[in-house]
């Protein structure tokens, strides 16, 4: 066990150190000068215009030779420094970060979770029943191959623009605060139940599919077989087939954490949801490439850690990992 | 997306519990005897007689003959500001008009043409370099696996659109060309884990034995007794790369950070949205966009279960 949590511990380390070293060096190595950039968007005044250069060389901490800026960004990453907002200056980036957080994860873990644990229910039943796989499969399909966005753009049209049974965009009413309060609190679901089954329905179809041709995969083993021929009743040989079959489908649950990610991030915009996507979408527009490389170093940490979670829970799933041998995702 | 990865044993279509191996319809007596010209005959067979393969490959072909054909019939430019502004679909603009007076016809059909282009180029290099990373790895093993089963990991644990928007934030892309390239190079992962894996069982078998006794190059064991094997793997795994790359690519578009100045699925979605066409009930503007994606991916998808049936006999239906 401590050879298989070591093993992916390893792996975690190396894609962080990676990551931040394409943070770190995509502003310097790519072609074109960012400070340049920011100061023809700016059409700075010609005094100022030196002034500002001279600003941002020191803010990417460009006036000292490479290996020492690479280790400075190091050392300033490790003090929880991402830099300074160029958009919502003088704001930190990690608090514009912080910030957001709780919206965004307000929806993706919800969704990951209960799109995780009905997909596979719904797709275990419709290995079982034929009307229902004759449902439940091709809109399966149809989903998966949904862009969330769009999605979110039709579901705000007709429950939100069209019914108005939902409020169209933001996380609360604009005339409340943060607080916990009940009043609060049914706004800010309110707000909720349309981004989140746009990032639901989407993800839901994928694990359905799964676990259905899981399912019958394993329901065509000779363990299956072998079961039903002793004369055990064919619940008992399902929950079997269930366990082992939800085993890949954990495996896929990591392999999907970024698509999932990128998905929320594009519905949070959809619906002007205060969260990571919104910001991401406006340091693009605004080119605030510190609030940028913040966002994308965030990201990675957050499904890095997921995938640890995961791992961990695999541990407690399949007793093969416990003993040493092979498996794990 | 990784929910429809093929996964060995994979996708099975029987809803029935138990095996069931039932001669094809059509198909007298022994479903071998009549019909054993060559293998490729054999497979158009049992291709034209599945109906997911039908109906999924016949939609998305329709789709490519409106992306190469439509771009050449429309009457107006796509970014042109040709008609009046915010028009519902009429005779003179089958699908109405934006709020800038721009013909939406125009711009699917154009859109469409991207997306083709940014599936074909990006899941294509995303397909060649997964096979050439899962086959040196499971063939080569040693310390050349590990080294890059490491990079396969660590790439497939970055999420893709994460390094994307960085990339791109940074980049100026100015092609749809480059924006392929870029979802290729970082949309591989899961493919060279599964060309890997089943490298790994394919190369202790008896064949690859002999020909590796008779002195035949890596290289050439690969792609005359390896690869041959996986054929039917090797281009389901295309499918579902061609239709990721066109969703990641239009999230890409969606996020404004595809080429400016242009026409794509992603990009009129943005438009509408930025334009409050959703608030103003322009319909005609934003379903467009989003119904040719699940229609080509969808119909991509669809397509690959029925691949899976007409290759593993053991899955036919009927």
């Amino acid at each position: 066990m401590i050879r298989y949590l070591s093993r992916k511990v390893v792996i975690y380390l190396v894609t962080f150190f990676v990551a931040v070293t394409i943070d770190w060096a995509i502003p310097r190595f790519m072609p074109g000068d960012p400070i340049e950039r920011l100061l023809a968007r700016m059409q700075a005044q010609p005094g100022s215009a030196e002034i500002l250069n001279d600003y941002y060389t020191e803010a990417f901490g460009f006036d000292v030779p490479l290996w020492q800026q690479y280790l400075n960004f190091w050392a300033a990453l490790f003090h929880g420094d991402l830099g300074v907002s160029i958009a919502n200056f003088p704001t930190p980036v990690s608090e514009l970060i912080v910030g957001a957080l709780p919206y965004t994860l307000a929806l993706l873990v919800p969704a990951v979770l209960l799109s995780f644990w009905a997909g596979n229910k719904v797709g275990a039943l419709a290995a079982r029943r034929k009307t229902l796989d004759n449902t439940v499969l091709p809109a399966s399909y149809l989903l998966t191959a949904t862009p969330q966005m769009w999605l979110g753009i039709v579901l705000a049209w007709v429950f939100a623009s069209t019914l108005a049974w939902f409020p169209v965009s933001g996380a609360y009413d604009f005339s409340l605060q943060p607080a916990w309060t009940l009043e609060f609190a049914r706004s800010f679901l309110e707000h909720w139940v349309l981004p989140f089954s746009a990032l639901f329905l989407v993800a839901f179809g994928g694990w359905a599919i799964g676990m259905r041709n899981m399912i019958i995969y394993e329901l065509e083993a000779d363990y299956s077989n072998y079961l039903a021929s002793l004369g055990a009743p064919s619940r008992l040989v399902r929950r079997y087939a269930y366990r082992n079959a939800l085993l890949p489908q954990i495996t896929g649950l990591a392999l999907a954490l970024g698509a999932v990610v990128a998905g929320a991030l594009v519905v949070e915009i959809v619906f002007s949801y205060p969260g990571l996507g919104t910001l991401t979408l406006n340091a693009i527009q605004n080119r605030d490439y510190f609030l940028i490389q913040g966002v994308f170093l965030f990201l990675i940490t957050g499904v890095l850690i997921a995938n640890f979670v995961i791992d961990i829970a695999y541990v407690f799933i399949d007793p093969r990992t416990r003993v040493g041998m092979q498996g794990g995702p | 997306m990784s929910a429809a990865e093929p996964r060995d044993g994979g996708v099975v279509a029987t809803g029935a519990p138990a095996p069931r191996v039932e001669a094809p319809v059509g198909a007298p007596g022994t479903p071998a005897a009549p019909l054993t010209p060559t293998h490729r005959s054999e497979f158009l067979y049992f291709a034209f007689r599945n109906w997911k393969f039908v109906a999924g490959a016949g939609l998305v072909l329709a789709f490519l003959v409106v992306a190469i054909v439509g771009p050449m019939l429309v009457q107006h430019e796509p970014l042109e500001f040709s008609g009046p502004t915010d028009q519902p679909p009429s005779s003179e603009y089958w699908f109405g008009t934006t709020s800038f007076g721009q013909d939406v016809l125009s711009q699917f059909v154009h859109g469409l043409r991207a997306a083709f282009l940014v599936g074909a180029v990006g899941g294509g290099i995303a397909w060649l370099l997964g096979a050439a990373i899962g086959f040196t790895a499971g063939y080569r093993g040693g310390w050349l696996d590990d080294v890059l089963t490491m990079l396969t990991n660590v790439v497939l644990v970055i999420p893709t659109l994460a390094i994307l928007i960085i990339v791109a934030a940074y980049l100026n892309v100015h092609s749809y060309a480059t924006e392929a390239i870029l979802i290729g190079l970082t949309s591989w992962p899961w493919a060279a884990r599964a060309v890997r894996a089943q490298t790994f069982s394919l190369k202790t078998r008896e064949f690859v034995d002999v020909a590796r006794l008779s002195g035949r190059s890596t290289g050439r064991i690969i792609g005359s007794e390896i690869a041959p094997n996986m054929s039917s793997y090797l281009l389901m795994m295309f499918i579902l790369l061609f239709g990721g790359a066109i969703l990641i690519g239009a999230s890409l578009d969606f996020l404004g950070l595809g080429p400016a100045e242009s026409v794509s699925l992603g990009l009129m979605m943005n438009n509408s949205f930025l334009a409050s066409a959703l608030l103003l009930g322009s319909w005609w503007w934003f379903l467009p966009p989003g119904l040719g994606i699940i229609g080509v991916v969808g119909g991509l998808y669809v397509m690959n279960v029925g691949l899976d049936e007409i290759f593993n006999p053991r899955l036919r239906e009927k």
